[in-house]
């Protein structure tokens, strides 16, 4: 370096005009870290990840294990109603079905209940686009062009409320749960808010703004599909109603795929409740209003409890656990190849 | 002065032209002679009458120059061919989901139609597949890189400037820094394998010097130090002082004080030898100013020895026709001059006869030394041995040499010689013979005098970069308008011939034939099987038609030059010799084309260019290299000392010819390495970023549902990921440019091709394969059928889209981060703000008060802080980064271990040197160990002998006497400022 910058016109004097500037930056002489795959970088990566991924793996295994969960398919115990459904003209008649199931043991800790359904297309890209957000903010409520197609008015003109295809397809069945206690049958208390996200109840969704929730609605009819007019879906409490009724809100947030479960009822830990569920009989009492049948679909009802990881879902913790035995083993066998291939070269330099 | 010209229409002959001059009714012929071409200059003339007959593009030079046509680079090419192959990938893709999406409508979507009627207008599900196809080229269309022009077109900008910017190759004598004069080659730069160069002015400075001489069996010119060392010329060695001579010309310079010593104490060899050459030249002075002496010479050596005379205080100072005045140690002398015995190529010799004011008689006699010898006295012979001794040494320099020698006549001999020698000369039959028999009669049992060495001056480190760049694995041809001769001796003293090889091929015959036998033999001697048919090329050549040939490179058996003829030139470069040339002449290390004109130039490079899948670079300071520096892949201009010419039809350009080792080397390589990574990574991110919805279309009813948020894609290409890359591609070093000048093997991947084409960019969209599958399916498997660790559901779609995007954008960032191998702070700035700028914008955009204020827009409300606070959402990222880039670490460090490139180990050389203390300096001397007597310092014409004895061009009023003849094959076409 030295001898080459002799050439040039030393510091201090007048640098000729065109002689460019010696700055680091132009020059390509940035000062810089220079990592490089070494083999103790290469190792400690391999073996640090391994060794992570096999604590978190099993941490997860054991989490997911710990998780008490109880899955019932009721499309097809409750075939009857199935096959009422399926005739349309029976659209407004209720029918109602029981499935049982025994506790062996208690189920302590916060209880979930969750309906799941099975191959209905929630991601299907023009069912997803079919809402309209402004409309469920409470902002207008009587809105006509929308992206809600085919679902945005009746042919008379009269806007839906909520419109979309989503909306319409709310899941509608109503499942109660009951415990069989010394021949006693005892309604076990279920939470049916708190259990959608704070943003959508508080900032996404909002009622229209009216002096009662009915007036507010006036001017737009219920969605086909819907038994009764959003105002009425929970009468008992102001704050569940309309748009904001966590149902709704649960249901409007579309899942990512064509099997999923959506959170239902929270249990309400209260009485011989407090602790959990006890074991004993239970049954679910199942309003079966929403037919699956047609497409195939399937129904699931839900008890789980819930660890910090989640649910009973093993995927992540035996994931965890091959990834960190394979970077493992991929540090054992990088450590051979590079003994192996060190002693062949010293071998040669010996030579 | 009215009159009428008539003549052929431009064309681009040199030496052809044909005309009519019609004067006050009478008429001229007007033929080449008459012509100036532009480009050359008159000497020893003050002013002349001149008429153009062309201009500008019309003119010879212009017409030979050659077409301009739009260069593009190979990675050009490659890239347009691979958008084209990913069009091709696009539309595979959007097939598949079509006709899945067919499928799934007729299977599912039909009976899904309770809560999702068909669009309006789709009544069957192919109708709606058929959609879907047209829906996903506008969602996949990610996957073909639009940004990518431009980008390129940045780099290539912010690289050209890094060459504009460059200290290292600015030139602080004539204040010319490097220009990048087109912005779109740089990578093209770390491609090269066959430069062509110009010699004069580009390998040459077309100053020649005298260096050394060999008086009286005494050698002058090298430098000791007080041990006893010689020790090397430098700016900072002590010059001779010549304050005693105030005719010196100042810019003359020696370094050897015993000669002027020898000198000052009247050592009568010495002055011997520099009266002889003094006298003996044909040298023209010219004194404008009192004192102020310049010579014009028919060649600059002869023009070299005077002034080396002149200095030491022999000063010619002028002619007439019969007489010489010199200065002799500031006593003015006047020699009759009586006969100039001039030279020819037989002779290769040339001498005076002259009458000192004391009446003495001598002839003075210099010339090449194979010749001078058979004319020495035999008492000489002592001499004769040492003095051989010291021209040894010097051509061993590459030094030009010329032995001098001196003869006292006696009067009457003479006389009587005089004599016969006017009778000779008016002879009309025969003339030549006779006075070339009266030459010999008297030019003999001369005395030896020494010996003169001239240096042929190179520019500053033209073997050191010749012998780095030959290192690179390029070859290098130079093509020169210069004598077979001048430009064999450059090509030793450049280091370009040496005596190491195992033989240098003279290709000068004059029939199609003769070329042919002399290409084949030359084959034959370096690779004999590749003259027999069983030859895989000569197989490949019977079979396909000559024009698509691109000739493999062949290994010869040792290391070979070539040089050949313009003249043969010109047959090899006819229909059926072209691939007997290609063949022979990439086989050699060197290749010397001399006495070419400037479009057989052109052709020679387009000769390369169509047979071989090379990139060529071709380096020229003149006008007559504008034809091949825009022919050639890059054309670079030597800038600064002759006309602009060159440089306005370059590519880049800079002053001095070592400048392009670091051109090359440094800024090359990196370009192209940079190019490279940086296409490679786009690539990879393009397809990690766009499979993901390939494989979603497989899940969400191939109903062209987008993974991400609209926004993020939006945004992904141009402000979350653009920065990173292209800061790894204006900044990134593998090493540095000590290092790259040092290890010039680190070139050679470049030449090859090997960083990126076809099967590197197939194997990049398999590593965005494989991580747009771990990006979708890690997140859907950690979100299957599982809720968050509050009981609320957690596979909802837009916590799956945020979680996917953070997978993706992390993975990409890491991985840039695993290909920058030098991270500056800008690197880090870039890497590191555009996480943070994706964090802040999502959370941003997530936010109520945007959903609030542009509802229709930001629908994904709460969802980053919803979801980026559930623990198996960030197990779920980390497991996706660890399995996308792991085995990326893993594969890179064993694929070096394993499988080392030529490059890995120079790398791993360069790790283990930089531990160890730097390397002293790379200052090394060439030392040449040629035995070759270079060439003798004379110009290759008929020398001026004839005109000064008339006395012709001495006469004022003669206006029209032209010294200057132009001549397309002579050095001399190039001297000139355009």
């Amino acid at each position: 370096m030295k001898t080459k910058t002799s050439l040039l016109p030393k510091e201090g004097e007048a640098q000729p005009s065109r002689c460019p500037d010696n700055s680091a930056f132009k020059q390509q002489r940035l000062p810089a870290w220079k990592p490089q795959l070494t083999i103790a970088s290469v190792l400690s990566c391999f073996f640090l990840t391994g060794a992570f991924c096999l604590t978190v793996g099993v941490c997860l295994v054991l989490a997911a294990n710990s998780v008490r969960e109880i899955q019932i398919d009721y499309s097809d115990k409750c075939s009857d109603c199935s096959k009422f459904r399926e005739n349309s003209s029976n659209w407004n008649k209720e029918c109602h079905c029981s499935v049982n199931f025994t506790l062996q043991e208690d189920i302590l800790g916060d209880v979930f209940m969750y309906y799941g359904l099975q191959n209905f297309y929630q991601n299907h890209r023009r069912y997803m686009m079919s809402r309209s957000n402004a409309q469920l903010l409470g902002r207008n409520v009587k809105i006509q062009r929308s992206s809600c197609a085919p679902f945005s008015t009746y042919r008379n003109g009269t806007p839906m409320a909520p419109c979309g295809a989503i909306a319409n397809s709310m899941f509608n069945d109503t499942i109660d749960l009951f415990y069989s206690r010394n021949s006693s049958v005892i309604q076990v208390p279920l939470l049916k808010t708190g259990n959608s996200w704070w943003t959508d109840k508080n900032v996404k969704f909002r009622n229209p703004e009216s002096y009662n929730l009915s007036s507010a609605f006036a001017g737009t009819a219920r969605p086909p599909y819907w038994h009764k007019p959003a105002y009425l879906l929970d009468e008992e409490d102001e704050r569940n109603n309309g748009f904001v009724n966590d149902d709704f809100i649960i249901w409007m947030r579309v899942s990512a795929f064509a099997t999923f479960r959506n959170l239902y009822r929270r249990l309400r830990r209260v009485r011989h409740f407090a602790e959990g569920l006890p074991a004993g009989n239970y049954t679910f009492r199942i309003s079966y209003n929403f037919p699956v049948s047609r497409f195939k679909g399937r129904k699931h009802v839900i008890l789980s409890t819930v660890v910090w990881s989640g649910g009973s879902n093993p995927f992540l913790g035996i994931a965890y656990l091959v990834s960190g035995t394979a970077a493992t083993l991929a540090g054992f066998v990088i450590t051979g190849i590079h003994l192996k291939l060190r002693k062949k070269k010293t071998y040669f330099q010996k030579q | 002065f009215t009159g009428e010209i008539r003549c052929e229409a431009p064309n681009n002959k040199l030496d052809k032209f044909t005309g009519t001059l019609t004067l006050r009714g009478e008429k001229y012929a007007l033929d080449n002679e008459k012509m100036l071409l532009r480009g050359c200059t008159i000497r020893n003339t003050e002013w002349c009458f001149g008429l153009v007959i062309y201009a500008g593009p019309d003119t010879k030079l212009m017409q030979n120059s050659g077409k301009t046509t739009f260069k593009r680079t190979s990675i050009d090419r490659l890239m347009n061919v691979l958008v084209l192959v990913i069009f091709a990938f696009l539309a595979l893709m959007c097939l598949i989901l079509a006709i899945g999406n067919g499928i799934w409508e007729h299977d599912k979507g039909y009976y899904f139609q309770v809560y999702l009627p068909w669009a309006e207008g789709v009544n069957s599900a192919s109708y709606s597949g058929f959609l879907m196809f047209w829906s996903y080229v506008i969602i996949l269309n990610t996957v073909v890189p639009i940004s990518l022009y431009v980008s390129v077109e940045i780099i290539r900008l912010g690289n050209s400037f890094y060459i504009d910017w460059d200290r290292k190759m600015y030139y602080p004598l004539n204040d010319t820094p490097a220009q990048a004069r087109t912005t779109t080659l740089n990578e093209e730069l770390g491609q090269i394998k066959y430069i062509f160069s110009d010699k004069t002015g580009t390998l040459t400075q077309n100053i020649m010097c005298f260096n050394k001489c060999s008086i009286n069996g005494k050698s002058y010119g090298d430098v000791y130090d007080m041990s006893g060392q010689r020790i090397e010329v430098n700016e900072n060695t002590e010059k001779v002082d010549f304050s005693y001579n105030p005719l010196a010309d100042p810019k003359f310079a020696f370094y050897d004080h015993s000669l002027v010593e020898a000198v000052k104490l009247n050592d009568v060899p010495t002055h011997r030898f520099f009266r002889l050459l003094s006298l003996c030249h044909t040298v023209m002075p010219e004194e404008k100013k009192e004192g102020n002496l310049v010579y014009q010479a028919q060649s600059p050596d002869e023009g070299a020895l005077v002034t080396a005379a002149r200095n030491f205080g022999f000063v010619f100072r002028a002619r007439t026709p019969e007489t010489i005045t010199v200065v002799e140690m500031g006593e003015t002398k006047i020699y009759k001059l009586l006969a100039i015995l001039d030279f020819n190529n037989v002779r290769k010799r040339m001498s005076v006869i002259v009458r000192s004011p004391e009446g003495d008689l001598t002839l003075y006699c210099k010339g090449a030394d194979t010749i001078l010898y058979e004319l020495l006295h035999p008492s000489c012979n002592f001499l004769k041995g040492e003095t051989t001794e010291h021209l040894n040494e010097f051509a061993g320099e590459g030094l030009r040499t010329l032995v001098v020698a001196y003869k006292s006549l006696e009067e009457d001999y003479f006389q009587d010689w005089s004599r016969r020698h006017h009778e000779a000369s008016t002879a009309l039959e025969g003339r030549e013979d006779k006075l070339s028999e009266l030459y010999e009669e008297i030019e003999k049992d001369l005395m030896l005098l020494g010996a003169t060495a001239i240096e042929d001056k190179l520019q500053d480190g033209v073997p050191q970069t010749i012998e780095t760049l030959a290192k690179a694995n390029i070859k290098i041809w130079v093509l020169t308008g210069d004598k077979q001769e001048t430009a064999m001796n450059i090509g030793y003293s450049c280091n370009l011939l040496n005596d190491d090889m195992e033989d240098v091929f003279i290709i000068e015959g004059s029939t199609s034939d003769d070329v042919l036998n002399e290409l084949r033999n030359a084959r034959k001697k370096m690779k004999p099987d590749s003259i027999l048919d069983s030859d895989e090329i000569n197989i490949q050549f019977e079979k396909s038609s000559k024009n698509q040939i691109i000739i493999p490179d062949e290994q010869a058996n040792g290391v070979y030059g070539l040089v050949i003829t313009g003249h043969s030139l010109a047959y090899a470069l006819e229909g059926n010799l072209e691939l007997e040339l290609v063949r022979t002449a990439c086989m050699c290390k060197v290749v010397i084309c001399c006495r070419v004109t400037p479009l057989q130039k052109a052709q020679v490079v387009e000769l390369v260019k169509k047979y071989k899948k090379a990139v060529t670079l071709a380096i020229g300071d003149g006008a007559n290299d504008v034809s091949m520096i825009k022919t050639a892949h890059i054309g670079v201009g030597i800038s600064g000392q002759e006309g602009m010419q060159a440089v306005l039809s370059s590519d880049f350009s800079f002053a001095q010819f070592r400048y392009l080792q670091r051109l090359l080397l440094v800024h090359g390589r990196w370009s192209y390495i940079r190019m490279c990574k940086f296409l490679k990574y786009f690539f990879y991110k393009n397809f990690a970023f766009t499979l993901v919805h390939f494989w979603y279309g497989f899940f969400s009813g191939f109903s062209a549902q987008t993974v991400y948020d609209e926004w993020f894609i939006t945004l992904y290409n141009l402000v979350y990921t653009s920065l990173p890359v292209l800061g790894m591609s204006l900044f990134d070093q593998d090493v540095d440019d000590r290092w790259s000048m040092l290890f010039p093997q680190l070139y050679v991947p470049g030449q090859q091709n090997l960083y990126f084409n076809k099967v590197v960019f197939v194997k990049c969209m398999l590593q965005g394969i494989y991580s747009s599958l771990i990006l979708f399916f890690i997140p859907y498997g950690a979100m299957y059928n599982t809720m968050r660790s509050d009981g609320k559901a957690i596979a909802d779609y837009q916590s799956f889209a945020l979680m996917a995007q953070t997978c993706l954008l992390i993975v990409v960032s890491v991985q840039i981060g695993l290909d920058t191998s030098y991270w500056t702070v800008v690197n880090q700035f870039f890497i590191w703000g555009s996480l943070s700028v994706y964090f802040a914008i999502t959370f941003t955009m997530y936010s109520d008060g945007m959903y609030l204020i542009f509802t229709a827009s930001f629908p994904f409300i709460g969802t980053a802080r919803n979801t980026l606070s559930q623990p198996n959402v960030w197990l779920a990222i980390f497991l996706s980064i660890t399995l996308c880039v792991l085995p990326v670490i893993g594969f890179r460090f064993l694929k070096a271990q394993l499988k080392p490139t030529p490059s890995d180990k120079v790398l791993l050389k360069i790790k283990e040197a930089k531990k160890r203390p730097p390397p002293p300096s790379p200052k090394r001397r060439l030392r040449r160990t040629s035995t070759r007597r270079s060439g003798y310092a004379f110009s290759h014409q008929h020398g001026f002998g004839a005109l000064i004895m008339s006395g012709r061009n001495m006469r004022p009023k003669s206006p029209f006497a032209t010294t200057g003849t132009f001549s397309p094959n002579s050095d001399k076409y190039k001297h000139k400022g355009l």
